[in-house]
């Protein structure tokens, strides 16, 4: 696997790298059993789905409210949106009950759209490349750049899974930013604000975002 | 500081301005020969780990100094219309100019950091841009010459000379930072090559710079609205989301097996 390294992180010692990622071949050679039901292919063509239906989004000249609602099919289509909603509860998962977990699930997935639908402002005009894709523990991750025109190219990646039954992205990292890692700390403090409450959270989120 | 004591100087023969300026520039040389000592003595070390986790020891205090940059923030950019991405031809061109005067100590951080690579793109693209550009009003550098502008500061030097990032701290008016990007901070405005222009200048530089930044604010203003007032705790996601990204400027993207959060194996949600 070549070493992943951009310009702007030129390292002066990477024998840290280096050592790493012989670990890890010797790894992969040693757990032949571990395999992947995902394949690397399947993982690209997921997202070069999904970045295709975004790049159509962007170029189809909708604003506003008609282009949320594109986006928010985008979501449905291509996310795991139970495995994200879950992860953002955290521990409270645990204690909610079915029936208050489908329907925290439903809101959230609203709150998701919305919001992530208002911030996709920022990438109307940009183009999206598929860059590669890396294997880590039992899912794969697909490197995507955003460009933007007069703008430094950023990276986007998207975390890709089939556990859920079906091939799905269940994490974005835009720059570092990780959604999961937000989310969870976003929920957390919702839920605090209700003391703890899932349904009066569940109210809350139905209008949040 | 320093622009005030420049502006102390009296022009009226001359002298006591130049005296001043080669007192400034002795002190000048005096802090880079020390600066590249330090950096020399560092740079053996190699960068900083990638720090991991939230080190907050100061929490409380930066929650009051959050609260006040969100009244301030609210005071000069929440008008009572819906925000959105405005920022016409005049914000543009003021972020241009602004980041183009942000250039010059750019490049002496790269150069700090033995990055020669970076510190040369970016002194190309101070030329092109203040030339073809017209003083950086537009940015013919990096949507004609594939210039775009590489981000860096002292910050970024320590920590490529191995000073660990330190307790997160949020500074009055600058917002999230960490105690490694606060010293840079002081730092990269001591060493700033704009330093040796003259006070008036410098004052219309530093002017231009603000207003630069105060531009990019309103062009990322549904998002930056959507931390500051649309989270339920703007000051715990303002956190995260600066110690994430910034450690991603730092050391790149750094999913491995080891490290790697999967929703799909964690105890916690079963």
């Amino acid at each position: 696997m070549p070493t992943p390294t951009t310009p702007m992180t030129i390292r002066r010692c990477n024998r840290r790298t280096v050592l790493g990622y012989g670990a890890a071949g010797l790894a992969a050679a040693l757990l032949p059993g571990e395999a992947l039901a995902l394949t690397d292919a399947q993982a690209r063509a997921l997202i070069q789905r999904a970045v295709d239906d975004v790049n159509v989004a962007i170029s189809s000249g909708k604003t506003g409210p008609a282009l949320y609602a594109m986006f928010e099919r985008i979501f449905q289509k291509y996310a795991d949106v139970n495995v994200i909603a879950r992860s953002a509860l955290g521990v409270a998962a645990r204690q909610a009950s079915p029936a208050q977990m489908a329907a925290f699930t439903q809101a959230f997935q609203g709150y998701l759209s919305r919001k992530y639908g208002k911030r996709f402002r920022e990438f109307i005009g940009a183009r999206f490349t598929i860059e590669g894709a890396r294997p880590i523990k039992t899912f794969y991750e697909v490197k995507t750049t955003a460009i933007l025109k007069g703008q430094a190219p950023f990276e986007v990646l998207w975390q890709v899974s089939d556990r859920s039954g079906a091939d799905k992205f269940f994490n974005l990292i835009v720059e570092g930013v990780n959604m999961l890692a937000s989310e969870r700390t976003e929920i957390g403090a919702m839920l605090d604000r209700r003391r703890g409450n899932i349904d009066l959270l569940i109210q809350d989120l139905k209008t949040a975002g | 500081m320093e622009v005030v004591t420049k502006g102390s100087f009296v022009k009226r023969n001359g002298s006591p301005d130049v005296r001043g300026r080669n007192a400034r520039a002795v002190s000048r040389g005096a802090a880079a020969s020390v600066i590249c000592a330090l950096g020399l003595a560092l740079a053996g070390c190699g960068p900083a780990p990638r720090a991991s986790g939230i080190n907050d020891p100061y929490e409380a205090s930066n929650r009051q100094t959050h609260d006040f940059n969100k009244s301030v923030d609210s005071a000069l950019f929440r008008s009572s219309e819906p925000s959105s991405n405005g920022q016409g031809p005049v914000g543009h061109a003021l972020e241009n100019v602004g980041s183009n005067l942000s250039l010059p100590g750019k490049v002496l951080n790269s150069l700090l950091q033995g990055r020669p690579e970076p510190a040369i793109k970016n002194t190309f693209r101070f030329f092109i841009n203040s030339t073809l550009g017209l003083g950086g009003l537009f940015d013919p550098a990096g949507t004609s010459f594939s210039l775009p502008e590489t981000d860096t500061d002292f910050g970024e030097t320590l920590h490529v000379w191995g000073v660990p990032e330190g307790s997160y701290l949020e500074l009055p008016f600058v917002g999230p930072s960490t105690e490694r990007d606060a010293l840079g901070m002081v730092v990269d405005i001591v060493i700033n090559p704009l330093g040796a222009l003259d006070p008036d200048e410098r004052a219309a530089a530093f002017a231009l710079r603000m207003g630069g930044k105060i531009a990019k604010r309103q062009r990322y203003s549904t998002t930056v609205d959507s931390i500051l007032y649309g989270s339920a705790d703007s000051y715990a996601q303002s956190r995260l989301l600066y110690l994430q990204n910034r450690r991603f400027e730092l050391n790149g993207e750094e999913t491995t097996n080891a490290n790697a959060y999967d929703p799909y194996d964690d105890p916690a949600l079963q």
